[in-house]
């Protein structure tokens, strides 16, 4: 079975369908210019309802992760490694994602990683790679 | 905020019950529901025309779901009660928000006597589902759910790789080991030995904790809580009512059910999640401080989350939670801060949430049996990870 896929709204169209030009967009308030995630209509620092999707560096580090044995449906291919990602744009920017392309027992908090991503009918979604 | 009204020092909790805890039972969910209700009603000395509110957490959310068959409105219509004020639904501070809420509707003048209570038939839904209680979002098509449409396109199909990522930070952070965390599920299950109604109750050495299936790391199998069917039910009452009860009125001293971070698994501080906002605000509103707690049953829905609500209600020092249980002494029955002495959820079972307050009322009473610990007057209750957090400081008058 397939990921299941998020419902694109105006307010997530571009966090999941940035990828279709290489870009990890994330909200970003234009009036005290911190960026936040998950996106949504307003700032939840300042209140204020001036705010876009912007493009970031796409790279960070693994905040924390789990390496994930269980399969919770048959066709579940394990281990995976799910992470929580600090983009390197902002002090205590997150995101959740999957970390590819490597042995999940070389998985650290800490590990330098870059976005990549991975196509599913309408949405690009944002997976991270160990930087070299 | 400075708070200018303790409302929750004038409801005192005056009855408690529970079904029986059954892998799987054979009860239907309102007989188990109705098990702990009229248990709780005749404990507090009352009947059921007394009850005049009924609360409840998480309410029936879904359709008669295993994680919550049996809500506010099915007890009413069932028992024929007549109430003032009920209520039930999932958004609030954790499991322990029908106290919380109830306590609110007694404050308020709107009850004299509100059942709070809490069914769980789990164990039922696994005979069909092996995965039925996985809490993803398993609606079909696109995910829309607030939270886990960050979640599900990434294959996390259970809380248990949220806390599991928890668990790696204390580790990465504070350098929390396996030995330390197994001290939680080996606590437990020296006392649901003790425990007639716990679900698993042969001993546990820390080899079969270490041999137990990783599930994700670093949490095994053993740092999962049990599933069950079962109900708790308390009675809560005005303190001017409780006092011509039966049992000596235990007080809700404080209540902390604060969230002054992002409703979010991943965006939450990944060190103590709204525990610490909950715990915080609790200790705000008594005099009582961490050093006088002498028992503490604290959400073992994982292992890790113990840990976390050590450290956020101010039990240990932050970071400290590891060194704190470490070789089991500190936690035992008899050491200095008895934890989850009915065997918590991962051995008692996953009555989930009111399961806390019952067995911290049956310590407070002295009615534990072989599991008693010392004679003792305060005890805190506390439930939840990531996001949802309550707490209850509750003390014996």
């Amino acid at each position: 079975m397939p990921r299941k896929l998020p419902q694109i709204t105006s307010d997530s169209s571009a966090f999941w369908q940035g990828g279709e030009s290489g870009r990890l967009m994330i909200h970003r308030c234009s009036t005290c210019r911190r960026f936040f995630h998950p996106p949504a209509p307003i700032c939840p620092f300042c209140g204020s309802l001036d705010v876009a999707p912007q493009a970031t560096s796409g790279r960070g580090r693994i905040a924390t992760y789990t390496i994930n044995h269980q399969a919770w449906k048959p066709e579940l291919a394990t281990p995976y490694v799910v992470a929580i990602v600090e983009l390197d744009d902002q002090p205590g920017l997150r995101l959740l994602s999957n970390v590819v392309e490597l042995v999940p027992d070389q998985v650290r908090i800490g590990m330098p990683v870059h976005v990549t991503f991975e196509q599913h009918e309408d949405v690009w979604l944002p997976l991270f790679k160990k930087a070299e | 905020m400075m708070f200018d009204h303790l409302y929750e020092k004038n409801v005192a909790i005056a009855g408690v019950g529970q079904s029986e805890v059954a892998r799987p039972s054979d009860k239907s969910a309102m007989r188990l529901t109705l098990d702990a209700c009229l248990e709780a009603i005749a404990d507090a000395g009352l009947t059921r025309k007394d009850i005049d509110g009924v609360a409840c957490w998480p309410g029936d959310n879904n359709n008669g779901n295993s994680f919550s068959p049996v809500g506010p409105n099915a007890l009413i219509g069932t028992m024929g009660l007549h109430v003032n004020w009920y209520g039930g639904g999932y958004e609030g501070p954790g499991p322990l928000a029908g106290v919380i809420n109830g306590a609110m509707a007694i404050a308020a003048g709107l009850c004299r006597h509100v059942l709070v209570f809490r069914t769980i038939t789990e164990a039922s839904a696994r005979r069909l589902d092996k995965n039925a209680n996985a809490l993803s979002n398993k609606t079909a098509g696109r995910d829309s759910s607030f939270f886990w449409q960050w979640y599900t396109p990434y294959e996390v199909h259970s809380a248990i790789n949220l806390m599991a990522m928890y668990a790696q930070r204390h580790f990465h952070e504070y350098g929390t080991t396996p030995d330390q965390l197994a001290q939680i599920a080996l606590t437990c299950r020296a006392n649901a030995e003790l425990n007639p109604k716990a679900v698993y109750r042969t001993p546990m050495t820390m080899d079969d904790y270490l041999a137990s299936r990783m599930i994700s790391t670093p949490l095994r199998m053993f740092d999962c809580d049990v599933h069950c069917d079962g109900a708790t039910a308390i009675v809560l009452s005005r303190m001017d009512a409780a006092r011509h009860g039966p049992n000596p009125p235990i007080r809700l001293e404080a209540i902390g059910s604060a969230l002054h971070q992002p409703w979010s698994w991943d965006q939450v501080s990944l060190t103590g999640g709204a525990s610490i906002d909950a715990a915080r605000m609790m200790w705000q509103r008594t005099d009582l401080k961490p050093a006088d707690v002498r028992s503490a049953q604290l959400y073992d829905g994982f292992s890790i989350l113990t840990l976390l609500w050590l450290e956020a209600l101010g039990l240990c020092p932050a970071g400290e939670s590891g060194r704190f249980v470490e070789g089991g002494t500190r936690i035992a029955r008899d050491g200095a801060l008895p934890v989850n002495t009915n065997g918590g959820q991962l051995s008692g079972g996953r009555t989930h949430g009111l399961g806390y307050v019952h067995e911290a009322c049956t310590q407070l009473w002295g009615r534990a049996g072989q599991r008693q610990i010392a004679p003792h007057q305060v005890a805190v209750a506390a439930a939840g990870g990531g996001p949802l957090a309550g707490s209850l400081l509750l003390v014996r008058e």
